[in-house]
């Protein structure tokens, strides 16, 4: 039976990892490569490592902490920030990871999804939307770190993504980003709606019942979460931690509306 | 010594971390004469079949590695696209394949899958060995692996798969024949299941 993903996204802030609320405040949680090696002892089902630095300041990936990072990961790697062409994702996937996620770049430059995709394949193209509520219902994509609205539409914009060649989309949640309280079931309803390729959600999770009410609706979706797998406690303490195979059996189990293959 | 064909295409790294991890001599072959004395094969690969095909037939290691492989029966696994090079063809490309295997490379029926997400079949599913083979030694039960693909490969000779995985149909996720090994999965991003499979390849 093929299982949903339960997903750890880090979140790589002036070399160190870091958690924010709402896009804002990012608090230190840590060493990145030390982060990687606790996920691999936990045997996590992927991990999702984005360079919120990069595009803001217009540089190029570090390919250094990349490359460190994938030869450190012993599951597979999404790798995301300030990728902008198909040359830099060729490079990123040369050592050693095997998704690649784009975000503003997608939005710019909707080409280079099949661009991407020619040269590393479809299934290791990703695309990220920043989604934010818009003030009178509705919903609008964010860039730069949720600071530069876009005026589009995430509906309409990851059809196209789909039909462009993207392997995956990560939809995430700006208003949930950090708060713990669940995820956007309405916004990722109407995600889900619009395309039929593999979906990650993030942004909200607080809790396994959060991701249990996801697998319940959708079965096989991917389940990324930050604050769930960095923090423990209402003081928020840091500590790593990950379902074990049989907790996120049990989750699925009882979640699973039918087991579907 | 293992070797990895390294002809741009796969994550050779990961594959030699594991091995190093394990105590494990590896050397990473770049042309044909870094084969030279390899006691086995790790035919790697990600992406498009004629892309990855292509790829391995410049590198110049294609003819060195075929000889090794069938006329030497130097014992060989294929991973991801690595193993669909294997077969005779894919739907997905137009090149014909190694044809180290009986095989044809299908894709997915989309129609028979019943959730919102079809294609690719990306995340952990269920390895389940069908046949006894040193390679599944220690993976008898609760075997789980990382899968990435939209195309499957489908054996002309039953008797090839050595275990099945199920993605709207039964196919196979490991097969053999002879010195001959075929993954469809990623051992090397399956954690101590994946790390188990290679260990069993190595030891063969």
């Amino acid at each position: 039976m093929l299982r949903p993903r339960v997903i750890p996204c880090l979140l790589v802030h002036d070399k160190g990892l870091v958690k924010t609320v709402q896009f804002k405040d990012p608090k230190y949680v840590g060493d990145p490569i030390n982060a990687v090696r606790i996920f691999n002892e936990k045997e996590s089902d992927e991990l999702m490592v984005i360079d919120i630095d990069a595009t803001r300041e217009n540089r190029e990936p570090d390919y250094k902490m990349i490359e460190y990072l994938a030869a450190e990961c012993r599951m597979p790697l999404c790798y995301g920030g300030g990728v902008k062409t198909a040359d830099q994702a060729q490079r990123i996937f040369s050592l050693g990871v095997e998704k690649i996620a784009i975000s503003s770049a997608a939005i710019h430059t909707p080409d280079l999804v099949s661009e991407m995709a020619d040269r590393v394949g479809s299934q290791s193209v990703v695309v990220v939307v920043d989604v934010k509520k818009k003030l009178l219902g509705g919903y609008e994509m964010y860039t730069h770190n949720g600071k530069k609205s876009t005026g589009k539409n995430p509906f309409e914009f990851v059809a196209k993504m789909e039909a462009l060649g993207a392997g995956e989309i990560v939809v995430n949640s700006i208003d949930q980003d950090g708060v713990m309280k669940g995820y956007d079931l309405l916004l990722i309803e109407k995600i889900r709606q619009s395309i039929s390729l593999p979906l990650t959600v993030l942004g909200g999770a607080g809790s396994l019942q959060d991701i249990g009410n996801l697998i319940n609706k959708y079965g096989i979706i991917g389940a990324a979460a930050g604050s769930l797998f960095v923090f423990k406690g209402v003081y928020k303490a840091v500590l790593i931690n990950y379902p074990n195979w049989n907790e996120k059996d049990k989750l699925i189990n009882e979640y699973s509306p039918i087991i579907k293959a | 010594m293992i070797a990895i064909i390294d002809y741009g295409v796969g994550n050779i790294k990961a594959f030699s971390n594991i091995y190093k991890q394990l105590g494990l001599e590896v050397k990473v072959a770049k042309s044909a004469s870094d084969l030279d004395g390899a006691s086995k094969l790790i035919l790697p690969g990600v992406g498009h079949f004629d892309y990855a095909i292509q790829r391995f037939t410049d590198s110049g290691m294609r003819e060195t590695a075929h000889d090794m492989v069938v006329n030497h029966k130097i014992p060989v696994i294929g991973i991801c696209v690595g193993m669909q090079m294997l077969a005779k063809s894919s739907d997905e490309g137009k090149l014909p394949g190694l044809g180290w295997i009986d095989a044809t490379v299908k894709k997915f029926d989309a129609s028979l899958l019943h959730q919102k997400t079809r294609l690719p079949h990306m995340g952990w599913n269920d390895v389940s060995p069908i046949s006894i083979n040193p390679l599944l030694v220690g993976l008898e039960s609760d075997a789980r692996f990382y899968f990435l693909h939209s195309y499957y490969f489908a054996c002309n000779n039953p008797m090839d798969t050595i275990a099945t995985a199920n993605y709207g149909i039964e196919f196979s996720s490991i097969v053999n024949h002879e010195n001959i090994f075929g993954v469809q999965c990623h051992p090397e991003k399956s954690h101590h299941f994946g790390i188990q499979l290679l260990k069993n390849f190595a030891t063969l």
